[in-house]
Order: structure tokens, then sequence, then C-alpha cells
């Protein structure tokens, strides 16, 4: 496996509504099988700069590359619809409030998207929904209907929903921050074991511990930059910059 | 002259077979408003402006139009350029034309009200602008206004009397040809209004289990 050419790779991205700039040109280069968190105070663009990558808020300048495709590549509006739906099957996204169906069951969540757009077949598809819930420990539940699950649960069947289209990368926005303590612990498990398969990942979240336990690399945003990134034990233990120290103490002593 | 309803029971089947007709149109015209007003709602909130507009006139002239003037423009008026409809089929196109553009409104109410995180989680999937609006946005619309839906179909019943004025045997125009015959005006008026209820109740009864099957859904 050749680590040289970044598996997502974000050159000078930036981002702005008017004259707010969110995002100011930012630079990320992800490796294959990386586990990259971002933390940062709200409104430091971090979940803008994540959904950006899968063009959900599309970038004013800067690009954003997946292997060897452009993800926000320039193209006629048709022409472009086409593109980015493919990229987005390689690009898995969990968001903070699910996003569910609610009129679909479990199983139906899960096989929609592959028996739509990549035709397989009732029991293929079955059988793919069943073992994706395996994997997030939710088999028992996969002909209930999201209303009766708990936001834990809800939160591992939308993993294994985005995980059933084999993406290459998955990307998690705040995936625990809506869930009760004692709720965060299941889906944080799944995360882990993602992170044992080499999922590459990239994690928007407000959990330091979990951050310092499972990321190869931690960036802190805080207004539309990345102010320091490097290895976990170095950010969390030893910060340099004096906004990260800030936040970090409010964080960790919060 | 008293009244004497015992001038009723000779007249049952031509009474029944008005209700039945009766049935037909509401049943047909149900179907076209209730899938016109998904259609014209998805026009309305997703088309380009260069059909949107054209639909949104056609919309405003139907709602802002007396039904029974469209119901002969449709019938009487079409003939002119060449297009000679049946009575039913005329009725039941101006009905549920008319009550498309009444639907529309709830259903695109309805679609606003699905949380935008709903096209967005289909979307990361892969899936398209239009497939997220059938398969993931209409149906979780369609399920939330049923109720209001609902209450437009019991309306819509009502003014299938209106279709008896282009020649549509249904059950208004039955009780006056009843009338013409026996002279007894109340009687087979109240005969009329007997049945309408009774399908009423009938058309409540099914709304409902539809109601409660689609809660269940959720």
């Amino acid at each position: 496996m050749t680590n040289e050419q970044p598996f997502i790779d974000v050159r000078h991205a930036q981002k702005s509504y008017g004259t707010l700039e969110v995002l100011k040109d930012i630079s990320l280069q992800v490796s294959k099988g990386q586990i990259v968190a971002i933390i940062g105070p709200s409104g430091s663009g971090k979940s803008t700069l994540l959904r950006a990558i899968n063009d959900l808020d599309p970038l004013t300048g800067g690009e954003i590359w997946l292997e060897d495709k452009q993800v926000n590549k320039d193209l006629p509006h048709r022409q472009y619809e086409k593109h980015i739906n493919k990229v987005r099957q390689e690009i898995g996204m969990v968001f903070q409030h699910f996003n569910l169906f609610p009129h679909l069951t479990v199983r139906e969540n899960i096989t929609l998207a592959p028996k739509m757009l990549k035709g397989i077949s009732d029991k293929d598809a079955d059988k793919l929904a069943e073992e994706q819930l395996a994997k997030v420990g939710m088999s028992e539940r996969i002909d209930y209907y999201p209303s009766q699950l708990s936001g834990g649960q809800k939160q591992r069947v939308a993993i294994a929903r985005a995980l059933a289209m084999k993406p290459k990368v998955m990307l998690f926005d705040e995936a625990t921050s809506a869930l009760d303590p004692e709720l965060v612990e299941e889906v944080n498990l799944v995360m882990k074991a993602l992170a044992e398969e080499h999922m590459t990942m990239i994690i928007v979240t407000h959990e330091m511990g979990f951050a310092e336990s499972v990321c190869d690399r931690v960036l802190f945003m805080d207004e539309g930059v990345v102010v320091e990134e490097g290895p976990p034990e170095i950010i969390f233990k030893n910060p340099k910059n004096e906004r990260t120290q800030n936040f970090l103490r409010k964080h960790l002593n919060g | 002259m008293g009244l004497d309803f015992t001038v009723l029971p000779g007249y049952f089947d031509a009474l029944l077979l008005g209700s039945l007709w009766t049935i037909a149109i509401m049943l047909v015209s149900a179907v076209i408003s209730f899938f016109g007003g998904i259609l014209l709602a998805v026009i309305a909130l997703y088309a380009p402006a260069i059909v949107r507009y054209p639909f949104r006139a056609f919309s405003f002239v139907f709602m802002g139009t007396p039904l029974l003037l469209q119901l002969f423009l449709i019938y009487f008026g079409l003939i002119q350029i060449g297009i000679d409809l049946p009575a039913f089929v005329a009725g039941v196109i101006g009905l549920g034309l008319h009550y498309a553009v009444y639907n529309s409104d709830i259903i695109q109410a309805g679609i606003l009200a699905v949380d935008k995180g709903q096209h967005e989680g289909a979307r990361t999937l892969g899936l398209s602008r239009g497939q997220t609006i059938r398969k993931i946005i209409v149906p979780q619309a369609v399920r939330t206004v049923i109720p209001p839906i609902g209450n437009n179909l019991i309306a819509l019943l009502k003014d299938s009397a209106l279709v008896s004025v282009i020649g549509v045997a249904e059950l208004t125009l039955t009780s006056q040809l009843a009338i013409s015959k026996t002279f007894r005006p109340f009687e087979f008026y109240i005969a009329a209004a007997a049945c309408y209820y009774v399908i009423n109740l009938g058309l409540e009864y099914g709304l409902r289990k539809i109601e409660k099957r689609v809660a269940v859904a959720r």
C-alpha cells in the first residue's frame, strides 16, 4: 500500500457565506486507513469542512480529492449531479441526528440505496442488511421502525446503513452529540470496531477521550482555520497553541 | 298533498344505481386528485421556473373559478375544439383536477415539513434528487397529509352532485328524474341526502382505517 498519495486530499478549501468566511484556505491530507478527529468550538467550521468532503456544503474555493477523483469537479449541472451521486456512494456519512427514514423499517433503511443504486437482488440485499446489522449488534431489530429504537440504536443502524454501500471512507458529524450519556458508549464501540478494521475515518467530535483513544491524528479548528494538528498525545497532552490550550482546558475540566 | 314516502321503494333500484355512479365518480376523481396533487406539489416545489409558472397559472385558474363552470367548459366547451368527452369522463376530469389543486397545496406543506436531514441522509447515500423526492420525501409527506386530504375527499363526494348538470346519471340526477315523474321532491331529495350520508359514513370509515395503518408504519 503506497502512502505517498493521500487518500483524501483537501486542497485550499475555502467557503464563505456572503462576507462571512467559514473556511479559510484549509488543506488536509488523510491517507488510507487513517483516522482523523476534528475538534474545536462550535462555529469553528469543522462540520462545514466535513460536509464539504461529500459536497453536502459545496466549497466556494479549493478542491476535494478522493483517491484519483476530484469530488467537487467543475462540470455542467446535469453531469455534475451524475458524478456526485457516484462519488457519494463511496463516502459514508453519519449525522448527529441519525437521519434514518422513519417510514421504512431498519432493513429497508439499509437496503434501499444498495437496491436502487447497485441493482442488487432482494435476497442479496437482505443478506447485506443482516451482515451490517450484525456488525453493529442490531440484528434482532431488523424489522423495527426507527421510532421504536433508542438514540444509540438509531445511530448504530445509521452506521450500518452507510456501511452497506461499502464506502471507502466514513465521515462522522458529531455522531454522539445528540445521545444521552449512557448511550454514547455503544456507538463509540461500533466506531472503535471500524477503526480496528482500518476504515478511513474523519470524525468531528466533542468527545475528547474518544478522539484521544481512537484517532491517529487530531485537528483543532477555530474560526475557519486549522490552528494546530498532530498526534493525539501531543494535541491533548502538550498543545503548543494558546487557543488549543484554552479550548482543551474548558473541555477536559467541564 | 301530504308526504308519502311509499313512492320510494319503487325507485330503490334507480337510487342504488345512482349511488353506485356517485361512488364511481368519487373514486376515480379521488385517484386523479391524489396523484395529480402529488404531481402538482412536486412541480411547484422542485421544477424549474419555466415549468413551474405555467402550472402555477393552471392552479390559480382551477382554484379561482367555479367548479360548475369548469365542468361546463370541459364537457360543452371542449367539443368545439374537437374534444368530445363522455359526460362521466368530463365529470371526473373536472372534479379530479379541481381537487388536485387543493390537494397540491396540502401536499406542498407536507413536503416542506419533512426534515431537511431526510434529504441529506438520502443524498449522502448517493440517491439523486429525483430518487430522494420519490422514495424518501413524498412518502413521508403523504403520510402526514392523509387527514386533510381525507377532508377534501369528503368535500369532493358532495361536489360530485354538480356532475348531474352535465348529464351523468348519478345520485342527484337520478332523484331529479324520479321527481319529474312522481312530483315528490321532498321525499326524493331526502332519500338522496340519506344516500350521500351513508356513502360518506363508509368513506369516513375507510379514511380512518387508512390513517390508522399509516400511523402504525411510522
